[in-house]
């Protein structure tokens, strides 16, 4: 499919949900199921993005030390929970790659 | 100075601290889009035609790793649905508004513009300018997003092609998941989510994403239920 129409069929389902409820007011309420389902969508979606492009990165399943972008994603990990800091775990996660890639 | 420019103006001073933060973000969308293979045009103007940040990042990998169109779409809705309560938990203070405004109001949605308004509403309640300060913090998130965005464009084209930039995209979505794996339910919806997509990679059109996603929105939910019955009542 052409990326511009992704965007476009992407964006209208964007503002159709942020429309949604404000257009409908009071005649249609958030299931309590789905406002806690919700909450784990962030954690679910992006891990689900994450696991393959670490152990996948070659292609083949490696859980090896010879996998630079799954070492590199650990040390990722490690700097995000301690700092909480998005550009800090960038940068941190880059140079952990391109010094193992070096070793 | 009117009411509503004055409410227009303290939108945009209750939005300032989050540019901040989005400003940076909106660079790293637009070097890494433009490195995943979006063209410039695509790269820039996802920022106004989808305008919402995490949908971004992750379209621009799925772009990188040759997904389908409807893969990519399901992935943004999922991704997105959260706007529904933020557009729920709006409703009641906008019910009086244009369909207009209600409109431009709902476009400029985001995480960013909600949490200041949805503030600002339960402190003012309904006022007859109340709408001018979500517009204010709104417009201003929108501004600053166009604006990184192009810029974010404009480095990342002079990054070395040999730098393995595309990196930076999982790595920009540990930076934002970690720091909200903050009680069980969320961290076991993370690592169901990564073990169903790892045992799931092989499925076509990378819809093991979908599988991987649903099972950890539903693992994180049984969780909380079980922990808490009484509150899901």
């Amino acid at each position: 499919m052409n990326i511009w129409l992704v965007m476009l069929i992407g964006g209208l389902l964007t503002f159709g949900m942020r429309f949604s409820l404000i257009y409908l007011f009071g005649r249609f309420e958030v299931p309590e199921t789905m406002r806690k389902a919700l909450h784990y969508v962030p954690p679910a979606v992006l891990s689900a993005i994450i696991f393959p492009e670490l152990l996948y990165s070659s292609g083949n399943f490696d859980l090896g030390l010879g996998n630079t972008r799954m070492l590199a994603g650990v040390v990722a990990v490690l700097v995000a929970w301690y700092t909480k800091n998005t550009l800090l775990t960038i940068l941190a996660g880059m140079a952990a790659l391109v010094i193992l890639q070096l070793i | 100075m009117s009411e509503s420019r004055k409410a227009f103006l303290n939108g945009v001073r209750a939005e300032i601290p989050l540019l901040i933060g989005v400003f940076p973000f909106g660079m790293i969308y637009g070097a890494l889009a433009l490195n995943a293979g979006l063209s410039t045009l695509a790269s820039q103007l996802m920022s106004s035609i989808v305008f919402a940040g995490s949908a971004q990042f992750v379209t621009a990998q799925l772009v990188h790793d040759s997904a389908p169109g409807f893969v990519i779409i399901l992935t943004i809705t999922v991704v997105n649905l959260r706007h529904m309560l933020y557009s729920a938990s709006l409703a009641p203070y906008l019910k009086n508004l244009s369909l207009k405004w209600k409109a431009l109001l709902s476009y400029l949605l985001t995480d960013e513009a909600y949490a200041p308004s949805i503030l600002n509403y339960e402190k003012e309640g309904i006022t007859p300018v109340g709408h001018w300060f979500l517009l204010g913090a709104g417009f201003s998130l929108w501004f600053i997003w166009q604006i990184s965005t192009a810029l974010g464009i404009f480095l990342g084209a002079a990054i070395p092609k040999e730098w393995p930039l595309d990196f930076a995209l999982p790595l920009t979505f540990i930076a934002m998941v970690v720091p909200i794996l903050k009680n069980r339910p969320m961290v076991a919806a993370a690592v169901s989510a990564g073990v169903v997509a790892l045992l799931a990679y092989g499925l076509p059109y990378k819809l093991g994403i979908i599988f991987a996603a649903l099972t950890g929105i539903i693992v994180g939910t049984v969780l909380e239920n079980a922990k808490s019955p009484r509150k899901a009542l």
